[in-house]
């Protein structure tokens, strides 16, 4: 159960470090996500029904998912509609496309060869699920890890800070969330295009709940790992997306029918956004009484230990 | 002499067609000599912010032409403006990324070209470079160049924005009331570090203020902004024999 649970919460693991970019680094909520994780499935299972190996489909799924986030991106910042909107008016036309692709709603693997069986045969399921999604995850976080240590990468993270102050300083702000929207979908699509295989068919409704998957993840994740360090934050998206499928596992043990899987995802994104916030109350009084009955003369002191309800869902 | 910024003929005109239409910059011409310090004042909702966010490109100019380092760039946007220009905005908040280090908006301000650059930002030698520079400040920013912006207090900021902005050598600096959000003494010392930078490296500066007293006292210029005009321009000897009574007594008229 642990083992597959750490398995399969590899695989998902590019879900949530896609969804840490949107939401953390640049600073929006992107619903793009519903639509660009079947588009990276659908894209996926059909060129391998079409021969392609599973390489290739694996990156060409990221690609889609690139795409995905342009479309986005150009909508949020060329035609000014609002971040949220866009991402469902791509998610929605997304569908249709998903369905072309797919030709219908569910399109199961036959004997083609998945990313897994690349690796030694000897191997059970479990372990080789593992070691894909450390091979995978592995790559994702260092290529990005890399591109946040170049001016690119402090761009980017500076345009999702302060927009005004990023284009005062020569930075292209629009060019910069396009390319947010694009990696940030390109990771995703790559998450579906490695489940689909994982579990041998695309489904049209597979996107269904996967922002909220996402966007749990990374405040799990966050809840485990804190730390301003990019290597930690990324690892962090790790290991929330593996605790969160645990929970998940933990919760169909218990005996949850797989249809009431949804509602729990949403019940568990309510729990560790409001956790850390009743966290930092408690933290903050328990402090504030301390400092209180010390009542030295730094005055600096009480106004640190103070932290905003909203922290959790802005970084601000 | 050289000009740094030639602004002809612009209009700015909010809400047009509707109850609410306001003719903000009514034909503004303008010219920036190299070197100039100028103080520009001016009532609320005279037009002084709306000229200097029309120069920066906040705002658009709905007519007329923006002449930057003998680049026309009227239609151009606020990133491409910033390869000859630097601005430190009202609200220390602004002017820096708050989650972002000492260091990292240093590095940012550093080149305003290079943003898509895939060199690593960060080099041996720099923090030294950039510790150096923070000494100047003397508010002892050196020591926390891998701390988050935003526990900085607001003169610390702005210090650092005003910094920022000196670092591009630009050809032109906008401050735009950079000191009204600070308390008296904090404003006081970012003035002072302000016009020793402006000095030091012979910044061609417009600067938007409320006090009469900072506008008479620093830089070579003053212009006076009025129900969207420019009401006053004077330099050098004029404007040192300027004092605040003479000033008010523009405003009223």
């Amino acid at each position: 159960m642990l083992i597959s649970s750490l398995g399969q919460g590899l695989l998902w693991a590019p879900l949530a470090i896609g969804v840490f970019i949107t939401f953390r680094i640049l600073n929006i909520p992107d619903l793009t996500t519903e639509g660009s994780f079947p588009f990276g499935a659908a894209v996926a299972v059909s060129l391998m029904l079409k021969g392609q190996s599973a390489i290739v489909v694996s990156l060409a799924g990221f690609i889609a998912g690139c795409l995905a986030g342009l479309v986005t991106g150009i909508l949020d910042t060329k035609l000014h509609i609002p971040s949220l909107l866009a991402g469902i008016l791509t998610m929605t036309g997304l569908y249709s496309i998903n369905m072309h692709i797919m030709g219908k709603s569910n399109v199961p693997l036959l004997n083609e060869k998945v990313l897994t069986e690349y690796l030694p045969v000897g191997w059970s399921l479990d372990i080789q699920t593992i070691v894909l999604g450390v091979i995978v995850t592995g790559i994702v976080v260092t290529l990005l890890y890399l591109m946040f240590k170049t001016r690119l990468g402090l761009s980017l993270m500076a345009t999702g800070n302060n927009k005004d102050m990023s284009a005062a300083n020569g930075i292209n702000t629009d060019g910069m969330i396009i390319f947010g929207y694009m990696i940030s979908n390109g990771f995703i699509a790559l998450s579906g295009a490695l489940i689909a295989q994982s579990n041998g068919y695309a489904d049209i409704g597979m996107g269904i709940g996967t922002i909220v998957i996402g966007l749990a993840s990374v405040l799990v994740g966050e809840i485990f790992l804190r730390g301003h360090n990019i290597l930690t934050r990324l690892i962090a998206m790790i290991v929330g997306a593996i605790v969160y499928r645990l929970l998940l596992t933990v919760a169909m043990e218990l005996g949850f029918p797989p249809d009431d899987l949804k509602i729990l995802s949403a019940v568990i994104l309510v729990i560790v956004i409001c956790v850390p916030i009743i966290q930092n109350r408690i933290r903050t009084k328990r402090q504030l009484k301390k400092y209180l009955e010390q009542m030295e003369d730094n005055d600096d002191e009480g106004i640190t230990g103070e932290t905003s309800t909203e922290s959790i869902l802005s970084r601000d | 002499m050289m000009k740094v910024l030639q602004v002809k003929h612009l209009q700015k005109v909010f809400f047009p067609g509707t109850d609410n239409e306001r003719h903000v910059l009514k034909n503004i011409n303008l010219q920036v000599n190299n070197g100039d310090f100028i103080s520009v004042i001016g009532n609320n909702g005279a037009g002084k912010s709306t000229l200097l966010n029309t120069i920066a490109g906040t705002l658009r100019a709905d007519a007329g032409e923006i002449d930057l380092a003998s680049h026309n760039v009227s239609k151009k946007s606020v990133a491409y403006r910033s390869r000859w220009m630097s601005r430190v905005f009202q609200d220390p908040k602004m002017g820096t990324a708050g989650d972002l280090t000492v260091m990292q908006n240093l590095v940012l301000a550093q080149s305003h070209t290079s943003t898509t650059n895939l060199k690593w930002y960060q080099k041996k030698g720099d923090i030294e470079e950039y510790q150096e520079l923070l000494k100047i400040l003397n508010m002892g920013l050196e020591n926390f160049m891998n701390t988050q912006v935003k526990y900085l207090s607001g003169g610390q900021r702005q210090a650092l924005s005003l910094l920022m902005a000196t670092l591009s050598k630009p050809k032109l600096l906008l401050l735009d009331e950079h000191t009204a959000a600070l308390d008296p003494k904090t404003s006081h010392e970012v003035m002072k570090i302000t016009d020793a930078m402006v000095k030091r490296e012979h910044l061609t500066t417009m600067m938007i203020t409320h006090k009469m007293s900072d506008a008479l006292k620093y830089g070579n210029r003053l212009i006076m902004v009025q129900d969207g005009q420019i009401k006053l321009d004077v330099s050098g000897i004029e404007k040192d024999n300027l004092d605040t009574a003479q000033l008010l007594e523009k405003f009223e008229a």
